[in-house]
């Protein structure tokens, strides 16, 4: 196997398939990137059992074949090449790379031992690749992380008609995104749960490009697997077993209180007071028509406060979060200002975007909810 | 620094309180533990310790090798009663006490020489006194830190007084075999023989930064320090509460996973309640599995806001023990609930949805209808047994 190709493209590749990558393989050949040169084009392929990742690049084909190496190492060498041709040849056990004066040999590992990659399912729709990466940020953020709860480590894809949900919950806050795409069948109905690391890395390595993704899953009676494609890169995962607890419901039609404040600016007021707060992460906010006051409490009497200017709509309250799940709902919302909608002080708050419209008026901004249930205190 | 740190051990604790009580048993081997088909030794007294009979050794083995030793059910009442009777004798001489269980603690007594003289003639009053009151012996270890005091008695078990003085720490110290190091088990100590280890002296010697690439950072500064002689803990009076625990040994081996869950919600359920009573709630819950063949492990997992509430315990226990058993014959289960801190300190982040009035108002309940009516009167339904007729 040989094949010439410039620097800029190999580089842009390789980097992209050596992320998926494994760093604790369960066997070794899962380190390796799987390089494959036929008709014209370098095909460098990863596999961890769970994600698999490919990407086509044009080249001048020597000779035709197959080598696997060390992912990383491949990575480190190619970035760290001059601005020049590189030349690929693999022989009997071991790869060469020559770039100008540059002269690399490589081990190779047994290309036999390589696992098949998944094949890519049917294409079931497409939606821009941008639009798609921010929308999955939005979600991902409130999926789970515990493994014992599998379930909740999933963001829940639903795709009714031109409509697509992402939905995502650690059953303390919930986030959901709706937005439009572009199904091949407008009559589809499905719903899949993707483990959410694995979608937000594919989504957020898709987004720069620009174009369209397309969304591939098998129809009724899959195999547990869903692919997505961007240009010339082709990612699958597996699918988690279970759909999210249905908390939809939770959802208030209608509020008592409504508080709008600037995002970024109680991002940064939060951070601050949350300085005392230690491990028990609590912040409270009151708030009265006079203005919304920011505090936290730590142990050994630590306390720290904050005045902030906002509009306020309602009776006066105070209500306690985890820090750190009202942070990530602030900057999920993406917007310049913040809207915090409340029935009750201890019953679920949603959080929305808002957003100076046509007429400079503030709009709050449809298609995304963060959902986040304030803390209780018991005797 | 002065030699002002005593660790006092009582020997036997357990045997040595039923002998004293009964003279005529002196001289015979003495053997308290779980008399059952699956019964520990927890205490044996030196006679039978000469048969090869010791702590945690299998009852049924310790019959085997002590066929003429006297095997009794533990009385912790008495254990207790005596057991307050020395911590108080302690107590006269310092407030500075720190008991480690019924039958160990630590003194600081640098404050009570000039009314008791040396920490030597201390120690020597406070072994003198015991034995006067109680009939019972107990071993003595004195020296400038916690760690040095608590290997000064185990050295000169039983009976014994071993002084320890700030120029001698390092000569006594530097040839003990690496294991006896507060922190290092087996497999610590395999990593340091590796690397040539196997005194004191050989890890105390060597570079931190070469030992931290053996066992890591914070092990490596413990490992240094202490092999040096410092140990900077002091003696702490009020011990917090740590943990809230129960465990279960079972009559005969279970594999049946109905019945681990059953027995891991009942442990759940005490501990939980345990907990409540206490005021406190934790992070960090622990299963301990001790499978057929005496392996035991230990698995945690920490909730990201604390609990007493015993169907999170559960959750947590089950998933764990699920995911480590293997479905292999268990003979042994444990739940403890770690990183206590006081209820009221805390706020809960409830799940979305959650009923205001959820599980934990409800074990709540169940724990005042024990209070009063005892604690058969209300459980899990899935705890009830049929054959013994509940429903």
């Amino acid at each position: 196997m040989k094949f010439r190709v410039e620097r800029d493209a190999l580089t842009t590749a390789v980097t992209w398939t050596a992320k998926s990558l494994p760093t604790r393989p369960s066997v070794p050949v899962l380190a390796g990137a799987l390089l494959s040169v036929n008709d014209g084009a370098l095909t460098i392929s990863g596999f961890d059992y769970e994600i698999s990742s490919q990407v086509t690049v044009n080249v001048e084909a020597d000779a035709p074949g197959t080598a696997l190496v060390s992912g990383r190492l491949l990575a480190e060498i190619v970035k760290a090449l001059p601005a020049k041709p590189v030349e690929f040849a693999a022989v009997d056990g071991h790869a060469e790379i020559t770039c100008g004066s540059a002269r690399f040999t490589l081990p190779t590992m047994p290309v036999e031992d390589y696992p098949a990659l998944p094949a890519m399912p049917g294409a079931v729709g497409t939606i821009p690749a941008d639009v798609f990466a921010t929308a999955v940020s939005q979600v991902a953020v409130a999926a789970g992380r515990d493994d014992t709860l599998p379930t909740m480590t999933g963001v829940q894809v639903e795709m009714i008609g031109t409509s697509l949900a992402l939905l995502a919950t650690d059953r303390y806050r919930m986030a959901v995104r709706e937005l439009d795409w572009a199904p091949d069948d407008d009559d589809i109905n499905l719903t899949m749960l993707i483990p959410a690391k694995a979608l937000s890395d594919t989504a957020r390595s898709f987004g720069p490009a620009g174009g369209d993704v397309t969304i591939a899953m098998p129809q009724e009676g899959g195999t547990g697997l869903v692919g997505f494609s961007a240009q010339n890169r082709h990612t699958t995962s597996r699918v988690l077993d279970g759909q999210l607890p249905k908390l939809r419901s939770l959802l208030p039609t209608a509020y008592n209180a409504k508080l709008r404040v600037t995002a970024a600016e109680l991002v940064e007021v939060s951070r601050r007071v949350a300085l005392v707060a230690e491990r028990d992460t609590r912040i409270q906010l009151r708030i009265d028509s006079e203005g919304l006051v920011v505090e936290a409490g730590g142990t050994e009497d630590a306390k720290a406060s904050e005045a902030m200017d906002c509009e306020y709509d309602g009776e006066p309250m105070t209500v306690a979060f985890n820090s750190q799940y009202l942070l990530d709902g602030l900057s999920a919302i993406n917007a310049p200002t913040a809207v915090l909608s409340f029935t009750d002080p201890m019953k679920p708050v949603v959080l929305t975007g808002a957003a100076p419209g046509e007429d400079d008026e503030v709009q709050e901004i449809e298609g995304y909810k963060y959902l986040l249930q304030p803390l209780r205190f018991e005797s | 620094m002065t030699s002002g740190i005593l660790h006092v051990d009582m020997d036997a604790f357990f045997a040595s309180c039923e002998v004293a009580r009964r003279p005529e048993l002196r001289g015979r081997p003495v053997i308290v533990g779980g008399l059952g088909a699956r019964g520990v030794v927890s205490a044996a007294n030196y006679p039978a310790r000469a048969y090869g009979v010791h702590s945690a050794l299998p009852m049924a083995m310790a019959r085997r090798r002590c066929p003429r030793g006297v095997f009794l059910s533990p009385d912790f009442t008495e254990y207790k009663r005596v057991s307050d009777s020395v911590m108080a004798i302690f107590r006269d001489v310092t407030p500075l006490v720190e008991p480690l269980s019924v039958d160990e603690a630590f003194l600081d007594v640098r404050g009570a020489r000039r009314l008791f003289g040396e920490p030597r003639e201390i120690a020597e009053g406070i072994r003198e006194r015991i034995f006067a009151e109680h009939d019972i012996t107990c071993t003595v270890g004195v020296a400038p830190t916690k760690f040095m005091a608590k290997l000064a008695s185990t050295k000169a078990k039983p009976d014994g007084l071993l002084v320890i003085e700030p120029d001698g720490v390092l000569a006594f110290l530097h040839p003990l075999p690496v294991s006896d190091l507060w922190g290092v088990g087996e497999k610590t100590a395999s990593s340091l023989a590796r690397l040539g280890l196997h005194t004191v002296g050989d890890v105390a010697a060597l570079p931190v930064a070469r030992l931290r690439a053996a066992v890591g950072q914070a092990a490596a500064l413990h490992l240094h320090e202490l092999a040096s002689g410092r140990d900077p803990r002091t003696v702490n009076v009020t011990r917090e509460e740590k943990s809230v625990g129960a465990e279960t040994t079972f009559d005969t081996d279970v594999s049946d996973p109905d019945v681990l869950r059953r027995a891991l919600l009942e442990l759940s359920n005490k501990v939980g309640s345990r907990a409540r009573r206490a005021g406190y709630v934790g992070r960090t819950v622990t299963v301990k599995i001790r499978f057929d063949d005496f392996r035991t492990i230990t698995r945690s997992r920490t909730l990201h806001t604390p609990t007493d509430v015993a169907r999170e315990l559960f959750t947590l226990a089950n998933a764990l023990l699920t995911e480590h058993s293997g479905g292999a014959a268990l003979r042994l289960i444990g739940v403890r609930l770690e990183g206590l801190v006081e209820t009221g300190r805390v706020a809960r982040q409830p799940a979305l949805g959650e009923r205001e009035h959820g599980w934990r108002d409800a074990e709540q309940t169940v724990d005042s209808l024990r209070e009063r009516f005892g604690a058969k009167v209300v459980r899990p339904a899935s705890l009830l047994d049929p054959a013994a007729g509940d429903h």
